[in-house]
């Protein structure tokens, strides 16, 4: 990025998150630029699923503001932020494992071709298959197009599960521990997916696995007890003494 | 004109029906508490207590005695439904549902078929009247409101007090932990379900002398308690006893002034409302 | 999928001429029957888009049902009203019926929405029996004689002719299949299907999960209607039974009889067990023990109903 000042895709100010008593997301402020390669770390409770939660619209804020291209999308539904662009995947992973592998894709591309109140009851088939086969295409698993998505190895389902989120044309695509359960060649294969569609889409990634934050991510964020602990890039937050503390006080 | 009199009556009445509605509801309560289900045939129950009781009542000429059999005897109806239904379909909400929709029609014609479609009548244990300024009242009534309190409290101490009560809190805070800290789950969710139903056919019982046994007599029942238990706040037995009281209160001084046909499309809408506002789920913070 | 569309298509049209030309060998009382049957079948058909694909269990379903009978009958009764604008009306009743009602009970699910649906339903039952001078409460109305007869392609058709009775039932029938096979597979009806298998998920797909429950929900409520207006007119009756929690609960027994998530499962359903009934109510008053013991036995035995369980070990393709 050469630019003299990042145009901010999505902008958080303040976001707050209370459950009862307990205070998950105590004031974030965060700016994605478009195209990079967010992390976002930190140990288990540090709220980083409730903080996504937020900008996705899963979650609604107790305080603070959420801002897409500079437009306020705090109290904007989760479906429209879709829409928009925002695209979450969850952490358990939720593909429709009973139907087939096509339905699986063919509901986020058929979400996409859906403009009129009349697509809702007819849309032409060809056109939907068109977009599942290249969607299939994008992930290498164009035999399975029949199959129940519960059949395929756990790694094909991750794949499975990505793939659903990029048919949906994302521009923030948010990636909630995608590595986990994987084996390292799935991890490896996960990854290159990854810096292939970041040319044109931001992607956040929570994860656990240092490793794949180190080799992928251009920032990252680091969050302790519901706030934002450092941000910088990979080898900055490595060396940074408070993030070691969090980390191997543990 | 409405005097003091026709108001202390109505509330005499709310009272007592309040009363007798906590006890039935309380079984409800306490079987959505600990075992997250809802019971359909719970009115069922309360019918089949009634008519036990007109039961021994009649054939054995003591009502005392039938007001321990029929709690007992529906107990056990209770636990077969539970061994031989409810563990089968292990407990998932929308198949008890409908396999107590099923038990419900099962006990109902049942009885239907043994005992008749006629309202019978069994003589009141007791007979006194106390006299306020403006009317005599029924001293059976009042007794059945004691024994009604009296039972309540029974209860309250059980759940507080005794180990039995100690598993089920447990259960119904979080019944995989509880499983973990050795807590025989199955077994608490068959006693619940036991001690639920004889709740009820114990209200049953106490009210046969006033109104009759008749094996329609849950239906009202039972929409009854769900009110009550509803608006209470299910999983709060606090609640659920408050709802009673209060729906026996209003209850009691609608039927007197209003159709009693008004009166329950009001309450149903009601239950629905609550429903609907509180969309947020149907198990309030489990409270005792 | 479209080969698989066509086979489930013809299905249908198989079916469906079959009971067709099934009346011309029918005894006089298995043609009113099948008459019954096929009226019946299509609230369950409605009823099915609601449990069976979408996911949701509702015990007040008997509403609409009632709303298409009040809303057709009561016209006919009062003001002599033909039998089109009767039919129209009456769907049109528990369609907006069911619009209205919608907009609340959805906001719930689960076993909360199993309760409000049937408080709803309890509502619109005391009122049918509170307006007892205007519906005729428990008793109800005859309409015998009040229905003018429908001048058609020269013929003069009235209610009492059992040709016109079957062929009426029939038409509804087909009517609320073509509606039910026709959503389930549209881009909705896929829609549907991914909301009963996760509901968040399928929201975090940019659907918008309450206006596709309320599609499905208005869709089942007006079949319903229409099912519940044809049945005042063919049999000449208004009740406030219709709106009673025994026909809310109709419903969900033949589903899950026949087959929940199943197009012609409810067909099946409804089939059986109207015959099992009428046998049971033939040898004793408590003729509902029958109805208790089934769906105890269904749902412990066999969840997927028969169509399901045809589905899984034979024909794949069932839609």
């Amino acid at each position: 990025m050469v630019a003299v000042a990042p145009v901010t895709l999505l902008r958080t100010e303040g976001l707050r998150r209370a459950f009862g008593g307990l205070q998950a997301v105590r004031g974030v402020n965060l700016d994605l630029a478009p195209g990079e390669i967010r992390a976002i770390i930190g140990p288990n409770g540090a709220g980083k699923t409730t903080l996504v939660g937020m900008i996705s619209g899963r979650v609604a804020p107790s305080a603070g503001r959420v801002l897409f291209r500079g437009r306020d999308i705090t109290r904007l539904p989760a479906h429209d932020r879709v829409m928009l662009g925002i695209v979450y995947t969850f952490q358990i992973m939720s593909i429709y494992r009973a139907l087939p592998v096509f339905d699986n894709l063919a509901l986020p591309v058929q979400r996409r071709l859906m403009r009129t109140a009349l697509d809702r009851l007819a849309l032409d088939p060809r056109a939907v298959a068109r977009g599942v086969e290249a969607a299939l295409e994008r992930i290498g698993l164009q035999d399975a197009a029949a199959q129940p998505a519960g059949a395929l190895p756990y790694g094909h389902q991750r794949l499975l599960d990505i793939a659903m989120a990029l048919a949906l044309d994302p521009e923030i695509l948010i990636l909630d521990e995608p590595t986990q359960g994987l084996a390292p060649d799935e991890i490896a294969r996960l990854l290159g997916l990854i810096r292939h569609i970041a040319s044109g889409v931001t992607i956040v990634l929570i994860e656990h696995n240092m490793q794949v934050v180190l080799e992928v991510a251009q920032r990252v964020t680091v969050m302790d007890a519901g706030r934002v602990l450092a941000e910088g890039t990979p080898a900055e937050i490595e060396a940074n003494p408070d993030v070691q503390r969090v980390y191997l006080g543990q | 004109m409405i005097t003091a009199g026709h108001l202390f009556l109505a509330l005499l009445e709310g009272l007592v029906s309040g009363l007798v509605l906590a006890l039935t509801a309380l079984g409800l309560s306490l079987v959505f508490g600990v075992m997250r289900i809802v019971n359909v045939a719970h009115g069922e129950f309360f019918m089949l207590g009634a008519v036990i009781a007109w039961f021994f009542s009649t054939t054995l000429g003591s009502f005392g005695l039938a007001l321990v059999a029929a709690p007992l005897a529906v107990g056990a109806v209770a636990l077969a439904a539970d061994r031989l239904v409810l563990r089968p379909v292990r407990y998932a909400p929308e198949a008890t549902i409908v396999a107590t929709i099923g038990l419900l029609y099962i006990l109902q014609q049942l009885v239907l078929m043994v005992y008749g479609p006629y309202a019978r009548p069994v003589d009141a244990p007791v007979y006194f009247r106390v006299e306020f300024p403006w009317f005599g009242y029924s001293g059976y009534k009042l007794v059945v409101a004691g024994l009604a309190a009296l039972l309540l409290g029974a209860t309250w101490l059980v759940i507080s007090r005794t180990r039995l009560g100690l598993y089920m809190r447990a259960t119904q805070q979080d019944p995989d932990v509880a499983r973990a800290f050795g807590v025989p789950t199955e077994r608490v969710y068959a006693a619940s379900f036991a001690l639920g139903a004889m709740l009820t056919a114990v209200a049953g019982a106490l009210v046969v002398p006033i109104q009759q046994a008749h094996y329609l007599m849950g239906l009202d029942a039972l929409l009854l308690s769900f009110m009550a238990v509803i608006i209470g706040g299910l999983g709060s037995l606090r609640g659920t006893l408050a709802a009673s009281l209060l729906i026996g209160l209003i209850d009691g001084v609608v039927s007197v002034f209003f159709s009693p046909t008004l009166a329950k499309i009001v309450a149903s809408a009601l239950v629905a409302l609550v429903l609907v506002v509180r969309s947020g789920g149907l198990f309030g913070e489990g409270a005792t | 999928m479209t080969a698989r569309d066509r086979r489930a298509a013809w299905l249908h049209v198989a079916v469906l001429g079959g009971l067709l030309a099934l009346q011309a060998v029918l005894p006089p009382f298995h043609h009113t029957m099948v008459a019954r049957i096929m009226v019946l079948a299509a609230f369950a058909v409605g009823y099915n888009l609601l449990l069976g694909y979408t996911g949701l269990m509702s015990l007040g379903h008997a509403m609409f049902f009632a709303a298409g009978v009040y809303g057709a009958g009561l016209p006919v009764y009062y003001a002599g009203l033909g039998a089109g604008p009767a039919m129209a009306l009456g769907t049109l009743a528990g369609v907006v019926l069911a619009a209205l009602v919608g907009l609340l009970v959805l906001r719930t699910s689960g076993v909360a929405f199993l309760i409000v649906t049937m408080m709803f339903a309890q509502v619109f039952f005391l009122a049918a029996l509170y307006f007892n001078p205007i519906t005729g409460g428990d008793q109800g109305l005859v309409l015998t004689g009040r229905l003018p007869p429908v001048h058609l392609l020269g013929l003069e058709l009235t209610a009492a002719s059992p040709a016109v009775k079957y062929n009426v039932a029939w038409a509804v029938l087909a009517a609320g299949l073509l509606v039910a096979f026709g959503l389930v597979r549209s881009p909705a009806g896929r829609v549907l299907v991914a909301i009963r298998e996760n509901e968040e998920r399928t929201r975090m797909l940019g659907y918008n999960i309450f206006a596709y429950k309320w599609l499905a929900f208005v869709t089942a409520g007006g079949i319903a209607a229409l099912a519940g207006a044809a049945y005042a007119l063919l049999f000449s009756y208004v009740g406030a039974t219709f709106a009673s929690i025994l026909y809310s609960i109709y419903p969900l027994l033949w589903t899950l009889m026949g087959g929940v998530g199943t197009t012609l499962g409810p067909l099946v359903g409804t089939g059986v067990m109207t015959y099992v009934v009428d046998v049971a109510s033939g040898v004793t008053t408590s003729y509902l023990l029958v109805v208790g013991a089934v769906l105890v036995l269904l749902i412990m035995r066999l969840p997927a109903g028969v169509m399901g369980g045809v589905r899984h070990r034979w024909w794949r393709w069932l839609p």
